[in-house]
């Protein structure tokens, strides 16, 4: 146990004194910070219209020009992922300092489970700093303290936001466990990304245009075009993390309407309670768990089970 | 094969990376307190023998054992009281030596208090006490083999395990890190093995070597004693270049004192013997009135034992 605190403790320090973290700091700050101010001048402009949930309208309300925070942290969230564990395994071994590491008196998993770690708090620590700074500013601006349900709702935002970062750096750590070069392992993880947040919309539209066209259709025939492309969406893990976001804050909506997007603007009336919430977005949640896991343990399977060689 | 007097026994074996046999049975003791040299060309298997010892590898078959300690079952015993420098030997470059050599003594269970000392103890012994606070990526390659060799100190070994530790050094710093086990050797008998292809530098400090080819051990045993068995005994070899070669001669040759044996080779001839017989050869060959354009005189070298039996490779 010593040895992975040990490990853990050391790959930490790496991480906040590393340049790709004071980049991505700044980088999500600079985002969070705007996204937060659009919101602020939008809540203050419908400030009567908003309802009970004002304060969670801080992380979902976008403008014209620039996107809403969750928009902002479904992008950067793979990214943050990717970047602290492409180099985990790979970088060692090219460097000559696995077989050095391995041959101190350390169980070989310490090596990978306390990098693991380490990423995953690096990660928790830059989105928990942003969502409290935005959430203070919001307190100070508007004025009006977070509800209990709000702060319950915040914080299972940031625990679903810590699992789908999980996600990607177990994979991206995979990735340094199964390829020898860094370049190799971070462009594959990027590419995984790509095809996930950018190409598998347009193919699944294509798909339930053709299963389900829409011109002329019927509204029994709109609602399975949408079913069929939601579907296929949901191989994904963005889609899942979109989806629970959404639902987990902003109260009124809900899953498996085509007008979800629609909803999170022009809310409707009747809010669904936390536990209600949580209900809907469940199996997204177990999911999104259950493949940062998976990722994870494949890589610590293969990790251990691969030779050593001395250089 | 001991256990007593034994720090590592190898028992038939093993490895196989797929298909392809790297060590084959391998039966191997190494003594307390000795600087063995395992020899041979590059993938003839000693680093998979080290890794192995170490417990980072399985072994197909057959054990190896390190101080009592069976590698593959107890692998965290055996690297407790054993270091390994690698052939390509990494730090963490954006740190300084005495950051690495922290980090090293942390994983070891060093307490904390005492890590400072230790530090400056083993950087004393590798001259790299000044360079302390220095990043390593700012080091030549001799300074981070220095540095390896404190990191590996740090934990006070009793075994040493060294891959290929002068190669890619120059002559000086070689010779500087070989001083240093020797040194190391006497002064806290740690028990060294040594993989190396550079077999003059290891001739120089290694008073036992095997040698292996394919995974397989050749030879074993002390230098001398592989020249004798090699060349058919003698410790001297003496090569004579002249005008002509008569069986007189060569009875002549043969009566000799210390002489084991004279070979014939055109007009070439090898005399190998026990003592520096130089005079006595001139002498004959004189008053045999026979011309010699040349004679050389050969130590069994490590260098030629080992052409002579990677000369099928």
């Amino acid at each position: 146990m010593r040895s992975i605190l040990t490990i853990y403790r050391k790959e930490l320090t790496d991480h906040f004194s590393s340049n790709k973290f004071l980049v991505l700091l700044a980088l999500i700050y600079i985002a969070g910070l705007s996204s937060t101010y659009v919101a602020l001048q939008n809540i203050r402009e419908s400030a009567s219209g908003l309802g009970k949930y004002v304060f969670l309208y801080l992380f979902t309300t976008g403008g014209d020009v620039l996107p809403s925070f969750i928009t902002f942290i479904s992008f950067f969230i793979p990214i943050i992922g990717i970047i602290f564990g492409f180099d985990a395994i790979n970088s060692e071994k090219n460097s000559g300092n696995l077989s050095r590491l391995l041959s101190q008196p350390i169980y070989r998993d310490s090596v990978i489970n306390g990098k693991f770690l380490a990423g995953i708090t690096t990660l928790s620590i830059i989105i928990a700093s942003i969502v409290f700074i935005i959430s203070g500013i919001g307190l100070f601006s508007i004025g009006v303290p977070p509800t209990s349900e709000e702060i319950l709702r915040i914080f299972f935002f940031i625990f679903i936001c810590i699992f789908y970062g999980g996600f990607w750096m177990g994979l991206s750590i995979l990735f340094s466990v199964i390829m020898e070069k860094t370049a190799a392992s971070i462009l594959t993880a990027i590419a995984i990304w790509i095809f996930l947040m950018f190409f598998l919309p347009i193919i699944a539209n294509a798909i339930a245009n053709g299963i389900a066209p829409l011109e002329n259709a019927s509204v029994a025939d709109q609602i399975r075009n949408f079913n069929i492309g939601q579907g296929i969406l949901r191989i994904s893990p963005s889609t899942l993390f979109a989806e629970s976001i959404a639902i987990l804050l902003v109260p009124t909506a809900r899953l498996f309407q085509p007008t979800l997007l629609n909803i999170v603007q022009t809310p409707p009336q009747n809010p669904l309670s936390l536990g209600q919430s949580l209900i809907q977005v469940w199996p997204q949640l177990v999911v999104i768990v259950a493949l940062a896991i998976i990722c994870f343990a494949i890589s610590y399977i293969i990790f251990m089970r691969q030779e050593i060689r001395s250089t | 094969m001991s256990e007593d007097n034994n720090i590592i026994i190898a028992k038939d074996l093993s490895k196989k990376y797929n298909e392809h046999l790297v060590v084959d049975n391998l039966n191997l003791a190494i003594k307390k307190g000795e600087i063995f040299g395992l020899l041979g060309p590059n993938g003839a298997g000693k680093s998979t023998v080290i890794l192995m010892a170490l417990g980072l590898t399985e072994p197909s078959s057959g054990s190896i054992n390190v101080a009592g300690f069976n590698s593959t079952r107890e692998p965290l015993e055996v690297k407790r009281i054993t270091g390994y420098l690698p052939e390509k030997v990494g730090f963490y470059e954006d740190m300084s030596a005495k950051g690495n050599l922290t980090y090293t003594a942390e994983l070891n269970n060093i307490p904390y208090r005492e890590i400072p000392k230790k530090i400056d103890e083993v950087l004393e012994i590798v001259e790299l006490t000044k360079n302390k606070n220095q990043l390593v990526k700012t080091f030549s390659k001799g300074m981070k083999q220095r540095l390896g060799i404190a990191d590996v100190l740090i934990k006070d070994p009793r075994l040493v395990f060294f891959d290929e530790p002068t190669e890619g050094l120059d002559l000086k710093v070689a010779n500087h890190i070989l001083q240093t086990i020797l040194d190391l050797n006497k002064q806290k008998n740690i028990t060294f093995l040594l993989s190396s292809h550079q077999l003059n530098l290891m001739q120089k400090v290694c008073p036992r070597v095997g040698i292996l080819s394919r995974g397989k051990l050749i030879g074993e045993g002390t230098v001398e004693n592989l020249g004798r068995n090699l060349f058919g005994g003698g410790k001297y070899r003496i090569e004579l270049e002249l005008e002509k070669v008569t069986d007189g001669l060569i009875e002549k040759l043969k009566k000799l004192d210390k002489v084991v044996n004279v070979n014939k080779v055109d007009n070439q001839l090898q005399v190998i013997c026990d003592k520096d017989i130089r005079q006595d050869i001139s002498r004959l060959i004189a008053a045999e009135d026979i011309l010699m354009t040349r004679m050389d005189m050969k130590q069994d070298a490590l260098e030629e034992i080992y052409l002579k039996y990677f000369k099928e490779e």
